[in-house]
């Protein structure tokens, strides 16, 4: 696969571990949050924590557009299907994430609810067309990157007329997770969590550029390498942030130059902008109510609104106890510190979105690096050394 | 036929109710469209079921339903694939199968010309593969009720003195092989699933492979594992076998063989390809010392041509599929959870 495989090459990641491992030979440790579920999954899938010298640490974040989303947001579009008796569209990740008392939208599926798996907005759109005297909403969820397409459904369903849609908007931004996370007391105060330093997003910085980013770099004098999702993207970035840190640099570089413009994609900015506006506060799976985080539709656009247009009850939402989701969203911990990994939740029985969600770090740690030996022949995780 | 009667207007007609009734309809579509097309001494005789002479040896039965959406695809249908699929199953057992049965739920509304091209793709299938369709049944469900037509196919084969394949053979040491690239079948159904399309060239590799079998058997009798990766792909037979064998695997991801356009494919769906079904591929587990003449063997043969030698067997409790990776690292192969695609066949 052309422009794909040079990014996985083996040769290249020799070499690259080569250079990391002289410049880490400093006697510290290196804490490294890679923001996005896509670098973590990139991280287990090629094995690149198999190169890396032992005392670089990723720290995985919270990245994951699934696993964020919280229960009563969730529960939500569950009422949506069952009791408004709509034909709520999802993308399929969503689909066996548990909600309270463990009812998941393939479980309201199988009950009767008309809950359809799609591919992009697109898809929803055309759902509402073929589907005139049907209510149909789409489930939005995601960071800046499925939010531009979001927007081109909803002024098109505007433009065509189409009366039978709405959005269910759940779309949020990274900027503010990240700079939450650096205030949060784990991080500020309590030394409990570590981070030297970012690989930023690479698809979301796509969007919103590079320039989003130099605000907290500056403030919290954290160094951030926005990183392709490739796994050679990875290690050119972790060798950059590496670099940063000895030298006690704390900017922002791209390392995902071939997308990523300082600038972003202008285009998008201006749909997205058009249609939604900021939420003054909402809630996130692992990090509480951060400020500013989320979008929500504006009222020039209200007949899309779905939180509008159906009027969704009260609700006691519950995440499963001693389910360590949140704080593993946090970087505080990490898959394997939960007693529930692995006994009572699997990827087959997920208790928690990160384990149901492939960007999720439990689902990663689980599929990919359960029984895992190091290259040294030592196990890598409990699972293993038993 | 009696002259009174109108012919059986296969092109503009659809299944309805009175197909299944066992009335006169019922008889009509059974006699002008199934005997017609897979006739043999067997169904003409037209009993409640088929009385079959096997040669020596031990039996071998399969079972196996076909719910494939869509009905058509590129490189064949559900009716080849309903021969093909049983075929196989039995072959992997190291028999040479001889008898199918199939059973048909039909929805009503299917097009009889569709019902009609699934047939006639059975009758070839089933005469290449030299197996005949010796008993049947149809049945009618409400529309609705179905998704066009289902098939359950039963094989039957007769497997020779001295061959014993079992999942559960796989030892320490023995080498993994499969006989060709990976994913086609799957790629190819879902390139034509509705709101999903994109253009492609990639065919499904539906075949059946007792032949191949039978020359893979004759050079290494010794063979301990067979198995078709259809469901789930190399990764899901491999992490069955290892539970039946108490067995880990290594995997070389730079062995394995996979098309550069369905790699492509998967990449962009974000599938892994390892986990994508296959029609037309087995995977097979030797001793190391007969790995190299099994595999020539395979190569010599139009159906394993592409074949390789892709991983060993290792002595692992945990009868984890591990993988080394091309980037260097190395990874689990896991169970899937959930679907990766749903009715795939």
């Amino acid at each position: 696969m052309k422009y794909i495989d040079e990014f996985r090459s083996h040769d290249l990641a020799e070499k690259l571990a080569t250079a990391i491992t002289h410049e880490a030979a400093t006697g510290r440790d290196y804490h490294l949050m890679e923001f996005c579920g896509g670098h973590t999954h990139a991280i287990f899938r090629y094995g690149v924590q198999d190169l890396m010298p032992p005392n670089v640490h990723f720290v995985h974040g919270p990245g994951c557009p699934v696993c964020v989303l919280p229960v009563r947001r969730l529960d939500d579009a569950v009422e949506l299907a069952e009791r408004h008796g709509v034909i709520l569209c999802t993308y399929g990740d969503m689909m066996r994430v548990p909600g309270t008392k463990q009812r998941s939208l393939i479980r309201a599926k199988a009950d009767g609810a008309d809950i359809r798996m799609v591919y992009s907005t697109q898809d929803a759109l055309k759902i509402a067309r073929d589907n005139p005297d049907r209510e149909v909403v789409f489930f939005a969820i995601g960071f800046e990157t499925t939010t531009p397409p979001t927007a081109v459904a909803i002024v098109q369903a505007q433009r065509e007329g189409i009366t039978n849609f709405s959005v269910f908007c759940n779309h949020v931004l990274t900027p503010a997770a990240i700079q939450h996370i650096l205030q949060s007391p784990e991080v500020r105060e309590l030394g409990t969590v570590t981070i030297d330093g970012f690989l930023g997003p690479s698809h979301v910085s796509s969007v919103i550029g590079s320039q989003p980013y130099e605000f907290f770099a500056e403030e919290f004098q954290k160094p951030v390498v926005i990183a392709g999702f490739e796994p050679l993207d990875v290690m050119q970035s972790t060798l950059m942030l590496l670099r940063q840190i000895n030298e006690q640099r704390h900017e922002v570089e791209n390392e995902y130059t071939r997308v990523v413009k300082p600038e972003g994609n202008l285009k998008a900015q201006a749909l997205v902008g058009d249609v939604f506006e900021l939420r003054s506060e909402f809630e996130w799976r692992g990090l509480g109510t951060v400020p500013y985080s989320a979008l929500k539709i504006r009222e020039s656009y209200a007949a899309f609104d779905a939180e509008k247009r159906f009027a969704l009850s009260e609700k006691v939402s519950r995440e499963v106890k001693s389910c360590e989701c949140p704080a593993i969203l946090r970087g505080a911990k990490k898959p394997t510190d939960c007693k529930l990994f692995g006994t009572v939740c699997t990827p087959d029985n997920p208790m928690g979105s990160c384990m149901v969600s492939s960007e999720g770090a439990c689902a990663a740690y689980w599929t990919y690096g359960r029984f895992r030996t190091n290259a040294d022949g030592t196990a890598a995780t409990k699972e293993a050394a038993e | 036929m009696n002259a009174f009667e109108p012919d059986f207007a296969t092109s503009a007609g659809a299944v309805d109710m009175t197909h299944g009734s066992g009335g006169r309809a019922m008889a009509r579509l059974i006699r002008d469209l199934f005997h017609k097309h897979l006739g043999n001494p067997h169904l003409a005789a037209g009993n409640d079921g088929a009385v079959l002479t096997l040669p020596p040896g031990r039996v071998v039965v399969s079972t196996d339903g076909h719910v494939i959406s869509p009905l058509f695809f590129p490189g064949g249908d559900i009716g080849c694939l309903a021969v093909h699929g049983t075929v196989n199953d039995v072959a992997m057992m190291g028999a040479k199968p001889l008898y199918l049965t199939a059973g048909f739920i039909l929805e009503e509304g299917l097009p009889l010309a569709d019902l009609e091209r699934i047939i006639r793709s059975m009758a070839v299938a089933s005469r290449e593969a030299g197996v005949a369709i010796a008993t049947g049944d149809t049945k009618v469900v409400e529309k609705g009720k179905g998704d066009g037509v289902f098939i359950t196919t039963t094989g039957v084969g007769v497997v020779a003195d001295g061959i014993e394949l079992s999942g559960d053979r796989a030892r320490p040491g023995d080498k993994v092989l499969v006989s060709g690239t990976l994913g086609d079948h799957g790629v190819a159904i879902l390139s034509k699933r509705q709101n999903l399309e994109f253009e492609t060239e990639i065919c499904s590799d539906t075949t059946a492979l007792h032949e191949l079998v039978a020359a893979m058997l004759a050079a290494v009798p010794g063979i301990r594992v067979l198995r078709d990766p259809t469901r789930g792909g190399l990764a899901a037979t491999l992490n069955e076998i290892a539970q039946q064998s108490q067995a880990g695997v290594i995997l070389d991801e730079r062995a394995i063989p996979i098309r550069p356009d369905v790699a492509a494919a998967c990449e962009l769906l974000g599938l892994d390809p390892l986990y994508v079904a296959n029609e037309g591929k087995l995977i097979a587990i030797c001793a190391a010392q007969d790995a190299e003449r099994l595999l020539d063997v395979m190569r010599s043969h139009p159906h394993g041509k592409n074949a390789a030698i892709v991983g060993e067997v290792v002595e692992d409790k945990h009868a984890m599929i591990q993988m080394r990776t091309k980037f260097g690292g190395a990874r689990v192969v896991d169970w899937i959870a959930g679907e990766q695609l749903p009715r795939i066949c």
